[in-house]
């Protein structure tokens, strides 16, 4: 064989161009791969971090002497039970003082959220001399406060300069004008008539795209389309009238006097207003110290209105906001408010029906595979056995939920929604698969030790429990713990046994209704509040946590118990 | 191999002067199958007590299989089927009614490759003891295990390190812990399956000087590739070739003077 020849090169080259190439292919798997990985995580994370902290008003507040009877002033139960809106109202009206309106206030009250008073009661049940004192406590905020001091667009870029004339209020609350003596608001109006102009524009645009269809059924819109586009125009050519602003574009405030007024229509030389923060008074406010504040999202574009956008600007401005871990949500079962919302229920229930699972599969699992692998004669029932159980493992798992639903519920009559069940039917699901990492790990272990612990004597049966079996046992808690994990993740055949309902309580027994962490996640995601889409990432990086967890320990165990024989 | 030339065969080899010594292990005709494929073919034997008897014979010959027929160690190979008939001092192995476990305690065993349980030296050694219930107390299971690693002559070299891993020994002190594992139990025969072949010609040796020692205690059968092994320790030497006993006789007798053709090709190392 000639191997310097021309043929013998390029085969030589063709081969390692070959190899090359592979190894190529390999690598832009893998890539391709991390990257989508990391895109997965990533966005679980920027989704779920936001929900690991939770903000709240640090107020003072009255707690008055006669919230509970005096009878029973140390009474949990009466404590807990007694009316705390009021206190909690009168607390915001006393940080944000001189509120008229009605509907003011109510969105002042619906800041705070329907479990805000919890902490507070909790204080006076641990002592109850608060009762009668102020105390400073930590109000939770609504779920949507809670997102806007989080800056996940439930609010708005604020920006802000400073007045250039005198500014003079017409009052300190309800409906005022304020004049200037300067042209300060000259650029806003030139640039919502240009904004008008736009819009004018593309409605025509639209009404001309209808146009073509020609349809007759559209003429009415064109006509619409057509007419809204006119009166924009109209609005923008003339001159020296006031502008009345809509939510549909950035709202602009004046702060003056310790105050805040929204404008709603905008002339060259004055405002006309409605306060959302009252005035310190009608004095004339000089030149800087007023501003012109732009809350630069339309109103209609986001989730907080100009008054709570107003409210929560201004209690941080008082530094009452406090940001803090977000226990509740580890301790708190679920709940219909997204605040409140927390996963210990789903944890409890996961454990609670893993529990079930590993009681039932684990003894039956290896029992099963040392019978099978050991003891089993070699005849054509041992080889259907374990082909079903090879077959059993890749059954759809909704199957096995369907199994469970007609077996235990329906034939055994068995409690719904109990981790009892949910075990039994996660049992069917993993027992395959500890099976099967069963016989594998006592396989795995050679047969020298047991010819060596049979060759002094010993049965077969003290072979297989003395020696062979602990060997096995690090492989076989990595498939057990494998097999959790898969249990642990399970959403489909719980489903069908009832463990999908809405419920609050932790349960604390095995026939007690209750769901576990991925339902709950599914459960969430349902949910429209956005609260609940970042409750429900934050769930899923528990639950990753947990599955993350499981694994490790289980390539741990795998690694320290590894033998070489 | 037809009935007569067996037969012709058996006469010739009773020909030869019988072993002073009582005969501890009387095997006749015995024929192993796995499935379908015969193994060993008419096997007929006698083992002298307390001596050391060698198997010798080229790879696949059969001297394995028969060495697992002493203890029944085939019998864990599911498709292994024997017949014939192998008598331990008058009594058959293969009778029914046999505790075959018991039998394994009085017939034991070492391997080719060493393989000490993964537990602690002593542990190895205490393991045989414990099950079959020799020791009464905590002390009379440490003097089995001290005597039974002396009489391996491993005690001086691991007595500090009773309570380490048995698997963290070298090679051939892991085979003399076999060899103290086997007598733990106070077998009657110790069957060796080429004890030497994963050892170092030093631990090799430690080995033959101590199998001469044991062969004063028990009787001892020793399957080797190795024929100046088989010279050098054995009493009588069996040649296997393709699952047939082709020769026996005392070890100066097969290598001096061989009496069958493949015996002397074998030995003179024409093949094999």
């Amino acid at each position: 064989m000639d191997l310097t020849s021309g043929a013998a090169q390029a085969r030589v080259r063709r081969r390692y161009r070959a190899e090359a190439r592979f190894r190529a292919y390999g690598l832009v798997a893998l890539a391709v791969a991390g990257v989508f990985l990391v895109a997965l995580i990533a966005d679980i994370v920027r989704k779920g971090l936001p929900a690991f902290t939770q903000h709240a008003l640090v107020l003072d507040v009255a707690v008055p002497a006669d919230l509970v009877d005096q009878q029973v002033r140390t009474d949990p139960v009466a404590i807990r039970g007694a009316d705390y809106f009021p206190v909690m109202r009168d607390a915001l009206k006393a940080a944000i003082p001189n509120i008229e309106s009605r509907s003011a206030e109510k969105t002042l009250t619906r800041l705070l959220s329907a479990g805000a008073a919890n902490r507070l009661a909790s204080m006076i049940v641990a002592d109850p001399t608060l009762i009668g004192r102020t105390v400073k406590v930590p109000l939770l905020l609504s779920a949507n406060a809670d997102l806007y001091f989080k800056g996940t667009g439930v609010g708005t870029p604020i920006t802000e300069r400073s007045g250039r004339g005198i500014a003079t209020p017409s009052g300190t609350s309800g409906e005022i004008t304020i004049l200037v003596s300067s042209n300060d608001f000259a650029e806003n109006l030139v640039a919502i008539k240009r904004g008008l102009g736009e819009r004018a524009s593309l409605l025509t645009a639209e009404a001309n795209r209808l146009q073509r269809f020609g349809s007759a059924s559209l003429a009415d819109r064109i006509k619409e389309l057509h007419e809204e586009a006119a009166a924009l125009r109209a609005r923008v050519e003339q001159p020296k009238v006031e502008e009345a602003l809509d939510s549909n574009v950035p709202s602009l405030l004046v702060a003056i006097n310790g105050g805040l007024v929204k404008i709603t229509k905008l002339g060259d030389m004055g405002i006309t207003g409605e306060v959302l923060l009252p005035l310190g008074s009608r004095a004339d406010a000089q030149p800087g110290d007023w501003k012109i504040v732009t809350y630069e999202t339309a109103e209609s574009n986001r989730k907080a209105t100009d008054q709570e956008v107003a409210f929560l600007e201004r209690f941080k401005t008082l530094g009452a906001v406090e940001a803090s871990f977000n226990t509740l949500f580890f301790v708190g079962g679920d709940s219909r408010e997204p605040e409140l919302a927390g996963i210990r229920g789903a944890l409890t229930g996961s454990a609670l029906t893993l529990l079930v699972t590993l009681v039932l599969c684990l003894p039956i699992g290896v029992l099963a595979a040392i019978y099978l692998e050991e003891f089993a004669p070699r005849n054509r029932l041992t080889d259907l056995i374990e082909v079903n159980i090879n077959n059993l493992a890749a059954v759809p798992s909704i199957v096995f939920g369907l199994l469970g639903l007609a077996m235990f519920l329906n034939f055994f009559g068995l409690p719904r929604s109990a981790p009892l069940v949910g075990g039994l039917v996660l049992g069917l699901l993993v027992l395959p698969t500890i099976i099967i990492a069963a016989r594998a790990a006592l396989k795995a272990v050679p047969p020298s030790i047991k010819e060596a612990a049979l060759g002094v004597g010993a049965s077969h049966q003290q072979a297989v429990l003395h020696h062979i079996l602990p060997l096995a046992v690090p492989g076989i808690m990595t498939g057990a713990i494998i097999g959790m994990a898969h249990a642990l993740g399970e959403t489909a055949p719980l489903l069908m046994i009832g463990m999908v309902a809405f419920i609050v309580d932790v349960p604390k027994t095995l026939t007690e209704a209750a769901t576990v962490l991925p339902v709950q996640i599914y459960l969430w995601s349902d949910l429209p509040e956005p609260a609940f889409q970042y409750k429900t990432a934050a769930a899923i990086m528990v639950l990753l946590m947990f599955l993350f967890a499981m694994n490790g320990i289980a390539i741990w165990l795998r690694k320290k118990f590894e033998r070489r024989w | 191999m037809d009935m007569a030339v067996q037969k012709a065969f058996t006469e010739e080899a009773s020909a030869i002067p019988a072993p002073s010594k009582k005969v501890k292990v009387v095997a006749r005709d015995v024929n192993v199958f796995y499935s379908e494929k015969q193994a060993l073919k008419d096997v007929s034997v006698d083992i002298p007590e307390h001596a050391v008897m060698a198997f010798i014979g080229p790879s696949g010959c059969g001297k394995s299989t028969f060495l697992r027929c002493i203890n029944r160690m085939n019998d864990t190979i599911p498709t292994c089927r024997v017949t014939g008939t192998i008598e331990i001092d008058g009594a058959d192995i293969y009778d029914p009614k046999l505790d075959v476990v018991q039998l394994r305690a009085r017939v034991g065993m070492v391997f080719q490759k060493p393989n000490p349980f993964p537990k602690s030296v002593y542990e190895n050694v205490a393991y045989g003891p414990r099950i079959h219930g020799l020791a009464r107390s905590k002390a009379e299971l440490d003097d089995i295990v001290a005597s039974s690693l002396k009489r391996a002559g491993l005690f001086d070299e691991v007595k500090d390190r009773l309570l380490d891993s048995g698997t963290g020994l070298s090679g051939g002190q892991q085979q003399r812990l076999c060899i103290a594992r086997a007598i733990a139990v106070e077998p009657e025969i110790i069957l060796m399956d080429e004890p030497c072949s994963a050892l170092d010609p030093i631990a090799t040796a430690k080995i033959e000087e101590l199998m001469e020692e044991l062969a004063e205690t028990y009787t001892i059968v020793i399957v080797t590739h190795s024929m100046q092994q088989a010279a050098r320790v054995s009493q009588r030497t069996a040649f296997f070739h393709l699952g047939e006993l082709v020769e026996e006789g005392p070890t100066e007798a097969i290598f001096n003077a061989p009496k069958d053709k493949r015996t002397q090709d074998y030995i003179t190392g024409r093949f094999g």
